[in-house]
C-alpha cells in the first residue's frame, strides 16, 4: 500500500537555514496577517527540502497571497491576475531540472484564473500550488470570493451572496490532481509538513491553506483553530490511521456505504476497528472524494492533511520522452535538412 | 488510335493562366488546388495561389455558402499575385458556379461536373433554370460539360471501396483532366498520394486511377481539341520549393532557434488562419522544438512568458480575436522585459468576423492596443517567403532588446504559396544571445547600451531576485510606487523601443527616387501593388515602390522617402489605418486606397489608381 511518490529535483549538501529564504523587502500584508504564518512555515520548511536555492523559482499571480514572490530569497515572478499557473507552467515545461512553487489566492486560482489550474491538474505539471484560501477578496478590500460560503454579506453582496461556493479540494480531485492536501495557517507544524510533502511530490501538488484575514474576513475559521474549539471541528487524516478526532480522542469516522458516519468511541458497542482508515494512496478517487464533501456536511469535522496522492507520468516526462523518440528516429534536426526536405527543384 | 487522336489536338503556348478550382468543402478543392500548384512549381512556373474557403468544415452539400475555392496562377515570366481574373473555372456543381462566375474573364474556360446539375442541387445553388442551357452562359464562355462523377464511378467500378468513397475520389479526376489540358506531370501527385494513403492502399489505388482516368479523358475525349502549355519561367538558378507563409514563419522560427541556439517554446491556441503554424511546429520535435497546446490564448502567451523568463526562444500564434484576449499578458512582458514574439495572422474583424478571409486591420491593435503606455515593436510580412526572415528579424529584435515583438501576417500570405529559392543556411547570421551569469554588479534593470536589461534565468547561483508587473525601479528592479520613477521608467521603455530603429535598414525605393507618385504598402499587398506598379510602368506611367516592413519604429528614412514625392498612395486592407499612423507620426498625408472585402486587392484596383492619379501626364 505504501507507495512512496518522489521528485528526484537536484539536491544538495548545502545546509541553508530560514533566513536564507528570506528577501531584503519589507513585507507588507496587514498585521496579524495569516500570510505572515504561511511565509514562515515556508522560509522553516525549504532548508530541509533539499533543492539548491537558485532552482526554486516562486510564481503567483494577484492578490494579497500573491505578493509572496517578492519576500522569499528565490527567483520570483509576481505575474497577472490568475495566470501564475499558465506561467508556472510554460517555466517548468521549458526548464525541467526547476522546483516551481505557485503561492495564489481563493479569487486568483479559483475564479479569473479557474481555467488554468483545472488544466495544469489535468495535464500533471509538476507544479507545487499553494492556495491561501481565506474566503474573501482582500486586496479589493473585501467582496465575497468563489469560495465563500452562500449568503455572505460583503460589499458587493449587501443582502449576501446568492452564489454557491466551490469546493477546492473536490475541483483538484475532479481535475485528477495527483497530490491533494489542505493545511491551516494557525498549525505550523502540520503545515511545514504539508508544505514538504508537496515538495517530494512528482507532478500537481494542490494545497490548500485556510488562511485568516483578520481585516475583512476575520475569524473564518476560528472553530479550526481555536484551542477550545479546533479538536472537536478538525479531523486529521493521517496514512494508515483511522479517522479520529473529538478533545478526548473519543470521536472515529466510519463508513456505512458511501455514507460518513461519526460514532461515539466511549460507547463499548463501537470499536476503532471498525473506523475508516485513512489510505493516502488509494487507486480510487472515491474516498477522497468522501473526504472533500465533509465541509459541505453539516455536523463532519473538517478534514486536514492529505487526501490523496497517486503517481502518474508528469506533462514533462510525457514531452521529454517524445522529444527523445523522435529525434532518436528521425535524427538531430538540422536547417539545411529541414528547408531543403522534399519537393525541391533545382533551376539551373 | 490514340496516338491519331493526340496528333490532331493543339498544343496553345500561353504565358500565363489563372485557375481557379470551385466545389463544395467537402469536394477537396483545396486538396486539387495545392497539389496543381506544387506540380506546377516543380515544373518550373513561376506561381501565386490563393485558397478561399468557407469556415465551416462541411457546410451542407450543394449550398452557395459552402462553396471552398483554390486559385492558382502560373506563369513563364516573374509574377507577384494569384490573379486577378480566372481565365479557368473548374465548377464541381452549381453553387461552385453560381459564386464564382462573376470573376471568370469573359471568354473564358469553364468545366463543369454536369452530374451534379440536378434539380437538387440547381435548387440548392437557387437556379431556376440549368445554367448550362443558358445560351447567354454557352456565347459568352467556352464551357466544357464533363460527367465527372459517372466517368469516375465507371472507372473505380472494380475498387473494394465503398461508393461513397469512390465518389471522393472525383476530384482526383479533375485534377488529372487539368493536368492533361495543361500539359502537366502526374508523376508527383501519384508520389503524393502514395505516401499519403499508402498505408490504406485502397484509397491510394483508387485516387491514383481517378487521376490517370481524367488525364486519359482528355486525351482521348472529343471534347478537348487544344491543349495548353505554359513554359518554365527564367527564374535565377537555385535550389526552390514551394512554399506558403505560416509554413514558412514555422521555418524561420526553427531557424532563429539554431543560429541563437535557443530552444523554442511555443504557447498557442488553435484559431484559423494561424494553426497551421503550431501544427507545423509540434513536427519538428528534433529540433527539441517544445509546443504547449494552451487550455485558452491567454495561457498560450502566458505560458510562453514563463518559458521566456526560463530562457527559451518563447513565441505564440493567434489571430485578432487571440491577440485581444492575449493583451494584458503582452503588458506584462513589456514590463518586465522579457523576450517574446507574439505572431498575429489577421483576418477579418471584429469580433469573430471572417476567419477564413484576410485583413490588414489590427494594426491600430498591434501599435496602439494595450492598457498603460506600452510600446512593443511592430513588424509585418510582405509575402509567403518573406515569412521566414520575418520570422527571423522578430526574433533578433527581441532577443537584444529584451522585448516583447509583434509579427503581423494575414490569412492571404499565410494560406497563399509561391516558389521560394531557398537561401543558403550558412549564409543566415548567427543571433547572438547570452545570459547574464556574472554576480559582480548584477541588478535586473541595469542596461546595457541598447538599454536592454540582462537576461538572468532561473537556475543562475547567486542572480536570485524578484519580477513582475508592478512598476519597477530603475535599476534595482524593486517595486516602487514613486512618481518620478515611473515617468522615467515610461519614457525608459518607449526609448528603447524606438532605440530599435538604429537597426533597421533604410527604406530602397524602386525605380525613380522623386517624383511624382510613390505607391507605399506594408505587409501582404506587397505582390498586388508590385504587379500594378510593373504594369503601369510597362504603360509607360512614372511610378515609384516602397514597401514597410517595421510598422513601430518606422525605418529612419521614412519621412524623407515620402517626402520626395508629390503624392503617395497607400493601399491597405483596413479603413486606412497607417494612413492614419502617418499623418500623426509624420505629419505626412497620403491618398488612401482601402478595400475591406477579406479579399486580398487585384492589382488592377491599385492600377487604376496609379492611373487616375497620374491623369494624363504618366507621371512625367
Amino acid at each position: 500500500m505504501e507507495t512512496k511518490i518522489e521528485n528526484k529535483i537536484e539536491t544538495n549538501e548545502i545546509k541553508y537555514t530560514s533566513k536564507d529564504f528570506s528577501s531584503d523587502q519589507d513585507v507588507r500584508w496587514c498585521p496579524g496577517c495569516g500570510d505572515y504564518s504561511v511565509l514562515a512555515q515556508v522560509q522553516r520548511t525549504f532548508p530541509d527540502i533539499g533543492i539548491k536555492k537558485e532552482n526554486m523559482v516562486w510564481i503567483s499571480g494577484i492578490g494579497c497571497s500573491s505578493r509572496f514572490p517578492y519576500y522569499m530569497n528565490t527567483y520570483g515572478f509576481h505575474t497577472i491576475h490568475g495566470r501564475a499557473t499558465a506561467i508556472a507552467t510554460g517555466l517548468k515545461l521549458s526548464r525541467p531540472e526547476l522546483s516551481v512553487w505557485v503561492a495564489t489566492g481563493d479569487g486568483d486560482l479559483l475564479s479569473i484564473g479557474g481555467n488554468h489550474f483545472i488544466h495544469t491538474c489535468r495535464k500533471n505539471v509538476d507544479l507545487k500550488l499553494l492556495l491561501f484560501n481565506n474566503k474573501i477578496y482582500g486586496l479589493t478590500k473585501g467582496q465575497y470570493s468563489p469560495t465563500s460560503e452562500k449568503g455572505k454579506i460583503t460589499k458587493t453582496s449587501p443582502y449576501g451572496s446568492v452564489d454557491y461556493p466551490f469546493n477546492p479540494p473536490l475541483l483538484a480531485l475532479g481535475s485528477e490532481a495527483t497530490f491533494i492536501a489542505r493545511s491551516l495557517d494557525r498549525d505550523p507544524k502540520h503545515l511545514q509538513e504539508m508544505i514538504k510533502r508537496a515538495a517530494d511530490h512528482k507532478g500537481t501538488a494542490f494545497l490548500e491553506i485556510y488562511q485568516n484575514c483578520n481585516i475583512f474576513n476575520d475569524g473564518a475559521f476560528e472553530l479550526l483553530t481555536d484551542k477550545e474549539t479546533k479538536a472537536d471541528n478538525v479531523v486529521v487524516m493521517t496514512h494508515g490511521k483511522p479517522l479520529i478526532f473529538g478533545k478526548n480522542n473519543d470521536k472515529g469516522i466510519k463508513l456505512d456505504g458511501f455514507r460518513p458516519v461519526i460514532v461515539d468511541l466511549n460507547d463499548p458497542n463501537n470499536s476503532v476497528n471498525d473506523l475508516w482508515v485513512h489510505d493516502e494512496f488509494d487507486s480510487s478517487p472515491v474516498r477522497a472524494s468522501i473526504l472533500s464533501h465533509f465541509t459541505d456536511m453539516p455536523g463532519m469535522p473538517t478534514p486536514i492533511g492529505i487526501f490523496r496522492q497517486i503517481s502518474k507520468p508528469t506533462y514533462n516526462e510525457g514531452l521529454k520522452k517524445q522529444i527523445e523518440l523522435v529525434t532518436e528516429k528521425k535524427g538531430k534536426g538540422t536547417l539545411k535538412s529541414l528547408l531543403y526536405s522534399d519537393g525541391t527543384w533545382e533551376v539551373n | 488510335m490514340r496516338e491519331e487522336k493526340i496528333a490532331e489536338k493543339e498544343l496553345q503556348n500561353l504565358k500565363e493562366v489563372t485557375i481557379r478550382f470551385a466545389g463544395d468543402s467537402g469536394d477537396g478543392m483545396q486538396l486539387t488546388g495545392s497539389q496543381f500548384s506544387d506540380t506546377t512549381a516543380l515544373f518550373g512556373n513561376d506561381l501565386g495561389t490563393l485558397p478561399d474557403y468557407p469556415a465551416e468544415i462541411r457546410a451542407p452539400a450543394g449550398t452557395l455558402y459552402g462553396v471552398s475555392g483554390f486559385q492558382v496562377h502560373f506563369s513563364s515570366a516573374d509574377i507577384y499575385t494569384p490573379g486577378d481574373t480566372p481565365d479557368v473555372l473548374v465548377a464541381m456543381n452549381p453553387a461552385a458556379l453560381k459564386i464564382n462566375l462573376k470573376d471568370l474573364k469573359l471568354g473564358g474556360t469553364i468545366i463543369v461536373n454536369t452530374d451534379s446539375f440536378d434539380s437538387k442541387n440547381l435548387a440548392l445553388a437557387k437556379y431556376e433554370s440549368n445554367p448550362l442551357e443558358d445560351e447567354a452562359l454557352l456565347s459568352n464562355y467556352k464551357v466544357y460539360p464533363v460527367a465527372i462523377t459517372t466517368l469516375n464511378a465507371t472507372a473505380l467500378k472494380e475498387s473494394p471501396l465503398s461508393n461513397k468513397d469512390i465518389n471522393r475520389c472525383k476530384n482526383f479526376f479533375a485534377l488529372g483532366l487539368m493536368y492533361w489540358i495543361f500539359n502537366r506531370p502526374i508523376e508527383p501527385t501519384i508520389k503524393w498520394i502514395y505516401e499519403k494513403f499508402g498505408k490504406k492502399l485502397d484509397i491510394a489505388q483508387a485516387n491514383e486511377k481517378a487521376l490517370k482516368t481524367g488525364y486519359y479523358y482528355g486525351e482521348t475525349t472529343e471534347t478537348f481539341t487544344t491543349r495548353y502549355s505554359v513554359e518554365p519561367a527564367q527564374l535565377p538558378k537555385g535550389v526552390y520549393r514551394n512554399i506558403a507563409g505560416n509554413e514558412a514563419i514555422a521555418l524561420g522560427f526553427v531557424a532563429a532557434s539554431l543560429k541563437s541556439g535557443l530552444p523554442i517554446f511555443l504557447g498557442s491556441y488553435p484559431i484559423t488562419p494561424a494553426t497551421d503554424i503550431l501544427q507545423y511546429l509540434a513536427s519538428y520535435k528534433n529540433f527539441g522544438v517544445k509546443t504547449f497546446q494552451a487550455e485558452d490564448e491567454i495561457a498560450g502567451i502566458t505560458s510562453a512568458i514563463g518559458a521566456s523568463y526560463g530562457g527559451s526562444l518563447a513565441l505564440t500564434t493567434t489571430s485578432g480575436p487571440g491577440m485581444a484576449l492575449k493583451t494584458e499578458a503582452m503588458g506584462l512582458a513589456v514590463m518586465t522585459e522579457l523576450p517574446l514574439v507574439i505572431i498575429n495572422i489577421q483576418r477579418g474583424g471584429p469580433s469573430t468576423g471572417l476567419p477564413t478571409k484576410t485583413e490588414q486591420a489590427d494594426l491600430f491593435q498591434a501599435i496602439y492596443g494595450r492598457n498603460g503606455e506600452c510600446p512593443i515593436p511592430v513588424i509585418a510580412a510582405s509575402t509567403p517567403s518573406d515569412c521566414f526572415f520575418t520570422a527571423i528579424e522578430a526574433s533578433k529584435i527581441a532577443l537584444k532588446y529584451m522585448t516583447p515583438v509583434i509579427l503581423l501576417s494575414d490569412g492571404y500570405i499565410a494560406n497563399g504559396s509561391e516558389p521560394w529559392r531557398l537561401p543558403d543556411p550558412d549564409s543566415i547570421p548567427e543571433i547572438p544571445v547570452s545570459y547574464r551569469t556574472e554576480v559582480e554588479g548584477f541588478y535586473p534593470y541595469l542596461r546595457d547600451e541598447n538599454l536592454a536589461r540582462p537576461w538572468a534565468v532561473p537556475g543562475t547561483p547567486g542572480l536570485e531576485h524578484r519580477i513582475g508587473g508592478l512598476e519597477k525601479a530603475n535599476i534595482n528592479g524593486n517595486v516602487s510606487y514613486d512618481p518620478d520613477n515611473h515617468e522615467f521608467m515610461v519614457r525608459l521603455r518607449a526609448a528603447k523601443v524606438q532605440k530599435i530603429q538604429q537597426d533597421i535598414p533604410d527604406l530602397e525605393i524602386s525605380y525613380e527616387q522623386e517624383g511624382e507618385l510613390l505607391v507605399l504598402g506594408w505587409g501582404g499587398t506587397y505582390g498586388a501593388i508590385t504587379e500594378a506598379v510593373v504594369k503601369a510602368r510597362a504603360e509607360g506611367h512614372k511610378v515609384s515602390q516602397v514597401h514597410l516592413k517595421h510598422l513601430f519604429p518606422f525605418p529612419k528614412n521614412l519621412a524623407n522617402v515620402l517626402n520626395s514625392f508629390k503624392n503617395v498612395l497607400l493601399p491597405e486592407l483596413n479603413l486606412g489605418q497607417l494612413a492614419k499612423v502617418l499623418r500623426s507620426e509624420l505629419f505626412i498625408d497620403t491618398i488612401s486606397l482601402t478595400k475591406i472585402k477579406g479579399l486580398p486587392f487585384k492589382s488592377s484596383e491599385i492600377q487604376n489608381k496609379i492611373v487616375e492619379i497620374l491623369g494624363g501626364n504618366n507621371g512625367n
